[in-house]
């Protein structure tokens, strides 16, 4: 498959992910020699065109949370591009980092343990300008103030402590601290599965708003469907450090293509007492990426697998509906 | 959604239980004045948001709190007698063989250097006289019940070697080692992938279905009691706000914030440009206004324009058959007439 191909023409992606890779080397031994990699990504493509949100969505061990962090290089990949407006961003020097960061920020899902407790938010906010050289004192200020009532903050907010806040004001000042440098690009890795539901669905209205109003570009890291049905334009599904499906969330929620998308939506619970639900029924666990089956690493697991081709041949991601992307050697038979 | 009949007499009676926190900053009042019953074979939903008392709650039925926490007031009458009379030592048989629980991080509650053959094994020595050998079987019996592959070797696997959804199947098997009357599923599913969540949803289908102990789930999640619960409370900063069965719950909500909680949930296939929102935070439970708890984020105080909202606590009253809420909306009071009258009253609402 060339990777190149997923890319809808026409359209030119702001950020464009090509055969990303990445390894984590298991030591063993008495000399700690490496005796295995677990790849944690292995062979990911997809494009994130501007002003869409890609939802990327999984369980946990698939890689989703490693995808987004090698996007921003929190990660150092180990093989592939990460094309940001064109520009290699596995390839930029230290420079050339700082300034792609301007255009790509992150928002962790703790808000917790991802704001430092003895700064008071505003310099929390600020620092970013500051690591930037942009404005002086005044001026960063008042760019701090500007951004904490974008998120629905007060201006005395700035001057408190992230142990005076609850977690949903917390991801807010997770979101005014990504938003500070104006960014084109964020990533938001699992934003409000630490947040109550009522605070989850402010916070989901807040990123739509701003999307709207700033023409942000999303990846939305999370493991709840419902949650990445509402927010993204797009979806992508990861199994064990591989793409399974991707398609326009219309077409993936109206027809999954790949037996483990429909096992993961049949498996969100009923929203109804009353609801009939057909539930598909996986078997076992995810199995270990140190240690990933032969041939499609679903098959183990697979309801629909054949023996002798599935365990043996990978497939790989196809088109077979408009935009709408598989990777199943057996996804006709669920058009 | 099976519903069994609640004529019997009640198996779990909770009136008026309140625990209190007695904390640096003052008293906090984390349950006060919860009222349930639980009949036999029932499955009870407890659903709220953090701080809401839904665990404190059930850690209170166990007698589990710890200080600074105290059961104040109330009663937890288990088929007639009431558990916070009884002394340290029979609370202690009660734990495991009448009521038994199970919590949402299933690694953390089994103990790392023991198989998990050895702690079923454990469970039946205490609290009954039987022989290892039996123990031992048994313990493969239950793990083969709760649909653990392989339980005779898997019994004698320690907790590490075990997956999530593996040793939430574990801890299941332990829970229900005795026949317990009673099991509370504190989260139950809550850490557990999403396929691996429907199993242990599945499990505890068939455990519904197929065994006489009744369940009180306790979860922030509305899909997880719609799939479960024969009956739920929705609780909201320490009180019950309403209560009824859970398919006369989801079909017509009554309190503003069980609407509110069910219009915030993104629901799959099911896409809304924007989602409801229930302004603001939860209250702090120390020095809580007077009037009901919601009133400062309740949208239909303000469209009703109800000024008892803010003075009066209201009660929690059967609005319609076995149907209770807890809001000024329906409920009469000296000089308030509630806005929305009682199902009884009114022919014309189904």
């Amino acid at each position: 498959m060339s990777a190149k191909s997923q890319t809808s023409p026409g359209r030119s992606p702001l950020i464009e992910v090509r055969n990303l890779k990445k390894y984590y080397p298991v030591r063993g031994g008495l000399l700690r020699r490496k005796v295995a990699d677990v790849k944690a990504v292995d062979d990911v493509s997809f494009a994130i065109y501007p002003g869409e949100t890609l939802g990327l969505v999984g369980e946990s061990g698939c890689g989703k949370t490693t995808v987004s962090k090698t996007m921003l290089r929190l990660e150092e990949a180990t093989a592939g591009h990460i094309f940001f407006e064109g520009e290699d961003v596995l390839a930029a020097d230290a420079a050339g980092m700082k300034n792609l960061r301007r255009n790509m920020q992150i928002v962790f899902q703790d808000p917790y343990s991802s704001l430092d407790p003895r700064l008071p938010v505003g310099e929390s906010i600020a620092e970013a300008l500051v690591v930037h050289g942009i404005g002086d004192p005044q001026e960063r200020f008042e760019r701090v103030l500007a951004v904490l009532r974008k998120v629905g903050l007060e201006d005395y907010h700035a001057t408190r402590y992230p142990h005076q806040f609850s977690g949903g004001q917390r991801q807010r000042i997770g979101i005014a601290r990504a938003l500070i440098l104006d960014p084109k690009f964020i990533v938001l890795d699992e934003p409000v599965s630490a947040l109550d539901v009522s605070i989850q669905a402010q916070v989901l209205n807040l990123l739509s708003d701003l999307q709207q109003e700033l023409g942000l570009t999303y990846l939305f890291v999370a493991h709840n469907l419902a949650v990445v049905e509402h927010i993204s334009h797009r979806v992508a599904v990861m199994y064990l450090g591989r793409v399974a499906e991707i398609a326009p969330r219309k077409a993936l929620f109206k027809k999954p293509l790949h037996p483990y998308t429909q096992a993961l939506m049949s498996a969100v619970p009923k929203k109804h007492p009353a609801e009939k639900k057909e539930r598909i029924l996986l078997t076992g666990d995810v199995p270990s990426p140190l240690n990933p089956p032969t041939g499609c690493r679903f098959h183990p697991r697979c309801p629909v697998a054949r023996m002798g081709h599935c365990d043996v041949e990978e497939p790989q991601l196809r088109q077979l509906e408009p935009e709408h992307w598989v990777a199943c050697h057996y996804a006709e038979d669920f058009i | 959604m099976s519903t069994k009949k609640t004529t019997t007499q009640p198996l779990l009676d909770v009136q008026n239980l309140k625990t209190y926190f007695y904390t640096d900053d003052g008293v906090l009042t984390a349950v006060d004045g919860v009222d349930f019953q639980v009949a036999p074979r029932q499955v009870f939903g407890l659903v709220g948001e953090s701080g809401c008392g839904k665990s404190v709650t059930s850690l209170s039925l166990m007698r589990l709190v710890d200080t600074p926490g105290k059961i104040v007031d109330g009663q937890v009458l288990l088929q007639g007698e009431n558990l916070l009379d009884k002394t340290p030592a029979e609370m202690t048989k009660v734990r495991g063989s009448q009521i038994s629980m199970i919590f949402q991080q299933p690694k953390s509650s089994l103990n790392p250097v023991f198989t998990i053959g050895d702690q079923i094994v454990e469970v039946f020595k205490i609290h009954e006289t039987i022989s290892e050998k039996d123990a031992r079987q048994q313990a493969v019996e239950l793990l083969r019940r709760v649909g653990i592959p392989d339980p005779e070797r898997k019994a004698q696997a320690y907790p590490h070697e075990l997956s999530g959804g593996q040793a939430q199947r574990v801890m299941i098997a332990m829970a229900l080692a005795l026949k317990p009357r009673l099991l509370i599923a504190d989260e139950p599913t809550t850490a557990l992938d999403a396929t691996i969540q429907a199993q242990i949803l599945d499990l505890m289908q068939d455990l519904r279905d197929t065994t006489d102990t009744a369940v009180i789930l306790i979860t922030h999640d509305l899909g997880v009691i719609a799939e479960l619960a024969d009956r739920v409370a929705v609780m909201y900063a320490g009180k019950i706000v309403e209560e009824g069965d859970t398919t006369a719950l989801f079909d017509k909500p009554l309190h503003p914030y069980t609407q509110g909680l069910m219009g915030s949930i993104p629901v799959l296939g099911d896409t809304k440009e924007r989602l409801e929102v229930i302004p603001g935070n939860v209250p702090s439970l120390i020095n809580l206004q007077p009037g009901c708890r919601f009133a400062s984020r309740c949208g239909a105080r303000v469209e009703h324009n109800l000024e008892i909202c803010t003075q009066v606590e209201p009660d929690l009253i059967e609005f319609d058959a076995g149907h209770k809420v807890r809001c000024w909306l329906y409920q009469e009071h000296a000089g308030h007439t509630p806005p929305l009258k009682a199902f009884a009253d009114k022919k014309d609402r189904k």
